[in-house]
């Protein structure tokens, strides 16, 4: 069959994807498709469904209705030990009386993997997460940072068509976060397996992933690029969720804009300016009172209760000032200007 | 915490005096047994082997030592089984009326052994003898079951709570059958919980005497029955001393090891 080319299907296949527990809904139907290497994020708050549609993947959950595929092979009714995917768990679920390296070893020992060969494998593995010599010792014995790269050599090692990662850096501390995001996606570059994962941290969805998806109640409010997520929300949701949300609707649409609907501008594009400053052709300004100026080391953010009303809130680089200079603004006169392009309309 | 030197003298010998009211008799029981005169004459006059020799000897404890162990071997078993299988459900499944049997499992150990010892022999009695079953080791086994139980269950549950679900999802997610997951994963987690629950149910029903004595027929002896049967004999008494003091090391013993291997499990997870 010379047109079969499994290479050409996606790595996960989502189709009308449904999950309730009991008389609660926790996934309405989910179409989605991720292809070979790809780094993917599932983002949303707490309860939108997204882990759930993880665990259906990894078939820790079957589905109420629909169907997973994993490079074009329906595993819907598989159990987790017959898929083709490995999951790093949130809370790592590492095995406490065994060895890191037993660890390791675990998913190739399980699949009879010849002993010299799997102990090889394991090693590499821990080489290629930076832990060459802790292979005898315990996990209660390593750092949340440690196990947590322990976690992902012992599902990497068994070089999955999927991996899947819960909510991988959420135990994390803030520092240790940054240093995982940048080498996760590089160990992803390396070994050019496709991942997927969760979180509800907007910034680590938009930094590390090829696309996005954004979660809400059960359902998928917006597929696409970082950028595309961020510059062009599809939704009010979306914009609220992924940074700041800056609404303009209603009376302050047509006031300020001229036109009906709901828009949307990010706060970096907004220009803080004095109430007489010249507004350029290609640009929509409005004028309001600073409510609340709050510094944050290289910005500061400027929160402007508009006077045709609704409040926008507009961050600025820190170039050229200090905290005490910005502080003083609060309560001033202003006008927030932006360019016409930066701003976008949002179905409700 | 800062006490003064008054104050940390006081605990002390209030530390000292509730431990001496428990371990100082004990302690005589164990000197008796070897203490050369017949009527425990104090000060010993001298060290003899002599009643434990006797103990030894004596037919009647030793068939009261067998049985004692068929009685505890046996109660034991049935914990392991129905508490690690009842820890389980609990734990890992929601049902209708959980909490409920949750409830239910525990209570034995808190009801009075001779609400549960009166009971028993009632419904052994009714129930049993009509199919030409009597009172025997079997029923002593039984009733000794209804309370050990719950030492295994609690120590599997304990450990069940602590692992959560999630190192047995990352064994099937590695690619292990259900069985191989039991027998890499769950059973080598479980192992000191059960080991730890089955020496305290052991021990538990090694000197149990009120539940016994009412399940147990004519026939059937265990140690702390010969004891008690035994005790008000004048000429039998450096023997009951010995038995005892046998009794006061077997039991104390397993409570010892379960606790080193609780306290062992705890600092290292």
């Amino acid at each position: 069959m010379f047109w079969f080319m499994p290479d050409q299907e996606a790595a996960v296949r989502l189709i009308g994807l449904r999950k309730s527990f009991g008389p609660v809904e926790a996934v309405s139907g989910i179409d989605l498709e991720i292809a070979d290497g790809e780094f993917f994020a599932m983002l949303g708050p707490s309860g939108s469904g997204k882990t759930t549609v993880l665990r259906m993947i990894a078939g820790f959950e079957s589905p109420t209705a629909g169907m997973v595929e994993l490079g074009g092979v329906d595993v819907t009714r598989l159990a987790p030990f017959e898929r083709d995917v490995n999951t790093v768990f949130q809370d790592y679920a590492l095995f406490p009386h065994m060895s890191v390296l037993d660890n390791v070893e675990y998913g190739l020992r399980v699949k009879k993997v010849p002993r010299s060969e799997r102990r090889e494998r394991a090693l590499a593995a821990l080489g290629s997460v930076r832990l060459d010599g802790f292979e005898r010792r315990r996990p209660s014995q390593l750092s949340g940072g440690q196990r947590q790269r322990v976690a992902l050599a012992r599902a990497l090692v068994n070089r999955p068509r999927v991996l899947l990662l819960d909510e991988p850096l959420g135990a994390l501390d803030l520092k240790l976060r940054e240093e995982m995001q940048v080498e996760l996606k590089s160990i992803q570059r390396e070994v050019g397996i496709t991942f997927l994962f969760v979180t509800h941290d907007q910034e680590e969805a938009l930094t590390m992933s090829d696309r996005v998806a954004v979660f809400d109640q059960g359902r998928i409010e917006q597929v696409g690029t970082p950028a595309e997520v961020y510059e062009r929300p599809a939704t009010p949701f979306v914009a609220s969720f992924v940074g700041t949300s800056n609404l303009i609707s209603g009376d302050a649409a047509h006031a300020v804009l001229g036109k009906g609907g709901t828009y949307s501008v990010r706060p970096e594009k907004l220009r803080l300016s004095d109430l007489d400053a010249a507004v350029g052709a290609d640009e929509h300004s409005a004028t309001g009172t600073v409510a609340e100026v709050v510094y944050a080391g290289p910005a500061t953010r400027f929160v402007v209760d508009l006077d045709v009303g609704g409040r926008l809130v507009a961050l600025q680089q820190n170039l050229q000032v200090s905290s005490m200079e910005v502080t003083e603004l609060r309560g001033s006169r202003v006008r927030l200007v932006w360019n016409r392009r930066h701003e976008f309309a949002i179905a409700s | 915490m800062n006490l003064s030197r008054t104050a940390r003298a006081l605990l002390w010998a209030a530390l000292a005096g509730g431990l001496g009211v428990v371990y100082v008799p004990l302690l005589i029981v164990l000197l008796n047994s070897v203490n050369a005169d017949r009527t425990f004459g104090w000060p010993p006059p001298g060290f003899t082997m002599r009643w434990w020799a006797a103990a030894w000897e004596s037919g009647g404890v030793r068939d009261a030592l067998v049985t004692s162990l068929q009685a505890a071997v046996g109660a034991t078993a049935i914990a392991l089984l129905l508490g690690t299988m009842a820890a389980f459900a609990v734990q890992r499944y929601s049902f209708f009326g959980r909490e409920s049997v949750s409830l239910l499992i525990v209570l034995p150990i808190a009801l009075p052994g001779i609400v549960t010892g009166i009971a028993l022999n009632n419904a052994f009695r009714t129930v049993l003898e009509p199919f030409g079953v009597s009172l025997g080791l079997f029923t002593v086994i039984v009733g000794h079951a209804t309370f050990c139980v719950v030492t295994v269950f609690n120590n599997v549950l304990a450990r069940l709570r602590r692992l959560g679900a999630s190192i047995e999802e990352a064994s099937a997610d590695l690619g292990a059958d259900t069985f191989t997951t039991f027998r890499l994963v769950t059973f080598p987690m479980m192992r000191s919980a059960l080991l730890a629950g089955g020496l305290l149910a052991f021990a538990l029903s090694f000197d149990e005497i009120i539940v016994t004595t009412f399940t147990a027929g004519a026939g059937v002896r265990t140690l702390p029955i010969w004891i008690f049967e035994n005790l008000f004999r004048p000429n039998q008494a450096p023997v009951v001393n010995v038995v005892a003091a046998a009794l006061i090391i077997l039991s104390v013993v397993p409570i010892y090891v379960a606790q080193r291997i609780s306290g062992v499990e705890a600092t290292t997870h």
